[in-house]
């Protein structure tokens, strides 16, 4: 099991950011990932084509305090239930989970019910998001 | 001319005295041009009317790429579509043809795309989301059930698969009976715009560019019906590219193709004509059209000059434009109908020869039935009320619009030299040139976005308290669809012959090893026996190995 370590107050938040399953729309995973590192976090941003596997992999790697997934595919429900599960399976499943992309109303409450910290549908002002993730990162800190 | 030219100069500098124009604000387009409070003949002076605009149908194609354009018919309306499995894509096409589409625009789901099975482990929670799910020739024909190849007209967004999809649309023709010569449609068949920006990719660029090519080659010599590339600036328009970098880069990747086509002993003369573009536009009307305008000039003394076509067909820049999906808000999405009919008025006045439109749902979900219709709609209203297709460029001769039109070809120019420095399209993108001017448009526009820099009704600029979230019914992906998918899957493969399989895959890859094979006759020969999609492609990965992309943010 890696040594866990605490992001104090002085080290930055590490963010995940992850394009899960076939999806290849990573406009958005891009653009929050720019306005991240704009914001003093480090992020680090997966690439295409991840499978659950390799993400929560990459979390647990990187030692990140959030990890964010992104669908514009329509997939966002059974993909992201398979990386919580696998988060859990690892013992990491204190590092909470954003997601955003093209997701409905009822979408939004199905996420939260798998334990997905926030969801942020399209369209989404990119400095809420910022915030959010802060609040999260550090709630998981702290 | 010039004495009048000079008298009108004169006129201006007066009129911006006596009027203190320079105190008026100053306006900026799209792309970050200072506007000028109006336009003259002056600022046009350049320009020769015979070289540079000419007639419709005629060098450089200016003005349109037919004579007629809109007054023989309006351009093609189509809607991209398919979701579920076959039939569930079938009952839709059905709908829409009834309701006045030209044709289908083909949508696969992601699965198929990338080359895997419905019952791969990573097609489990995409099976039929964005696009029908086509597995073997079996899908295919209950895709087309009661839609007979010579009477429809089949654009096909396929780039890494694209071989098999037609390889099974032709098989598809043959067992109906219906004369290859008598098929119709379009393929995408573009795969250097998925490494920049979609992601829909399976080889590396060696073998893509050789796939391309055996699709063109068969497509030029079987299929004259059909349109072996839909080279597109729309994705990457759509990840954040400007106007400017959508044609630069598309026209790039096009001419590296071209040279493909020409290495392998292919004629200009002979495949130019079956060459097809597809961008996008958003409401920045008069720019987005002199965007259009400037391209056709562009791409014209392209093939003229560097590739040496001597038949005008040859040199036509023949496109599909849709509006932009990614300008269409969540908030009031009723909005979005109004922000996609003027991105249609663009496109038409544009000369556009196709249209795919996006639903006012994009920012949701695929679209419904309902939405479906209402974007089908605001393209018949454009056509068929406004009069704009009454005559060719409507537009021309307005000096703003011929300014801007001189301006776009200088700087789309200018960005294109800059690709050819690099050494072309295929270095550029391995340098990730492209991706990464890409993402810092895309960045831009959201600070825009954000500080109202870039107006948008209802989200920045006149925003309402009450919660925006939409009340609307959206479409529900089926969640049976996936199992249906596999059931019919398992029952194909139960139903064939395994050695016949075996043989034909093992012929596939001996083929793909000798570069000087066209890999498309045994694709055929692959559908038939009812291989599935997913073991073609490993059959050519296990040849060719797979693209890992530089990741570039």
């Amino acid at each position: 099991m890696p040594q866990k370590s605490v992001a104090t107050r002085h080290s930055p938040l590490r963010v995940l950011i992850a394009k899960v399953g076939l999806d290849g729309h990573d406009r958005g995973a891009k653009v929050v990932a720019r306005f991240l590192r704009d914001a003093g976090m480090e992020v680090i941003y997966t690439g295409l084509h991840q499978t659950p596997t390799q993400v929560v992999q990459s979390a647990i790697q990187e030692d990140v305090d959030v990890v964010g997934l992104s669908f514009l595919s329509g997939a966002h429900i059974g993909l992201t239930r398979k990386v919580i599960e696998e988060l859990k399976a690892q013992g990491v499943a204190d590092k909470p989970v954003v997601v955003g992309g093209t997701i409905v109303d009822d979408d939004i409450e199905a996420l939260k019910a798998l334990g997905v910290a926030g969801v942020f549908p399209v369209g989404t002002p990119a400095p809420e998001v910022v915030d959010a993730i802060r609040r999260f990162g550090a709630q998981r800190v702290a | 001319m010039d004495n009048h030219n000079e008298q009108i100069v004169q006129e201006e500098e007066r009129w911006r005295r006596d009027k203190k124009v320079a105190s008026l604000p100053p306006s900026r387009t799209e792309m970050g041009r200072d506007v000028k409070p109006v336009y003259t003949p002056a600022d046009v002076k350049g320009t020769d009317y015979l070289r540079d605009l000419g007639f419709p149908g005629q060098y450089p194609f200016t003005r349109g790429v037919y004579p007629g354009m809109y007054r023989v018919t309006p351009w093609q309306m189509r809607l991209y579509s398919g979701f579920g499995t076959a039939e569930d894509t079938n009952k839709r096409w059905k709908f829409l043809l009834a309701s006045g589409n030209n044709g289908v625009a083909v949508a696969l789901d992601m699965p198929t795309q990338l080359g895997l099975d419905a019952d791969h482990e990573m097609a489990e929670d995409e099976v039929g989301k964005l696009g029908a799910a086509v597995d073997t020739l079996r899908d295919m024909e209950v895709m087309y059930e009661g839609l007979p190849l010579d009477k429809i007209v089949s654009s096909f967004n396929v780039n890494a698969v694209c071989p098999i999809i037609i390889a099974m649309y032709v098989a598809l023709a043959q067992k109906q009976g219906t004369p290859l010569t008598a098929i119709s449609g379009t393929l995408a068949n573009d795969l250097f715009c998925e490494y920049v920006s979609r992601g829909a990719y399976i080889f590396p660029p060696g073998p893509s560019l050789r796939l391309q090519t055996d699709v063109l080659e068969f497509c030029t010599k079987n299929l004259p019906k059909f349109y072996p590339y839909n080279i597109r600036g729309i994705i990457m328009r759509e990840a954040g590219a400007s106007m400017v970098q959508e044609i630069a880069f598309t026209f790039a990747n096009a001419i590296a193709y071209v040279q493909a086509g020409v290495d392998r002993g292919l004629a200009v003369d002979d495949f130019g004509p079956r060459m097809s573009f597809f961008f996008a536009n958003g409401e920045e009307i008069f720019e987005e059209v002199a965007k259009y305008r400037a391209a056709r000039r562009i791409w014209a003394r392209l093939i003229k000059e560097r590739f040496g076509a001597t038949r005008p067909q040859a040199m036509l820049l023949r496109f599909t434009a849709t509006a932009r999906g990614s300008i269409y808000e969540p908030v009031e999405p009723e909005n979005n109908v109004i922000r996609g009919a003027y991105s249609v008025l663009a496109a038409a006045l544009g000369g556009a020869q196709g249209m795919l439109h996006p639903a006012l749902d994009e920012p949701f979900a695929i679209p419904t039935e309902r939405t479906a219709l209402l974007a089908l709609r605001t393209q018949q209203i454009c056509a068929y009320e406004t009069g704009i297709t009454r005559t060719a460029d409507p537009l021309g001769g307005s000096y703003y619009v011929e300014y801007l039109t001189n301006e776009m070809e200088a700087d789309i120019l200018r960005e294109m030299g800059k690709i050819e420095e690099m050494g072309g399209a295929a270095r550029a993108i391995e340098a990730g040139y492209m991706q990464k001017r890409i993402a810092d448009e895309a960045f831009k526009w959201e600070q825009e976005r954000l500080t109202g820099d870039r107006p948008v009704v209802g989200v920045n600029k006149f925003r309402q308290e009450q919660s925006g979230r939409s009340k609307m019914e959206f479409h529900k992906f089926d969640p049976t669809a996936r199992d249906r998918q596999v059931q019919r899957l398992n029952r194909a493969k139960a139903e064939r012959d395994p050695e016949a399989v075996r043989r034909a895959l093992a012929a596939l890859q001996d083929a793909a090893r000798r570069p000087d094979v066209n890999l498309i006759p045994p694709l055929i020969d692959a559908t038939n026996a009812f291989a599935t999609l997913g073991e073609m492609c490993d059959a050519l990965k296990a040849v060719f190995g797979m693209f890992r992309e530089p990741v570039v943010v």
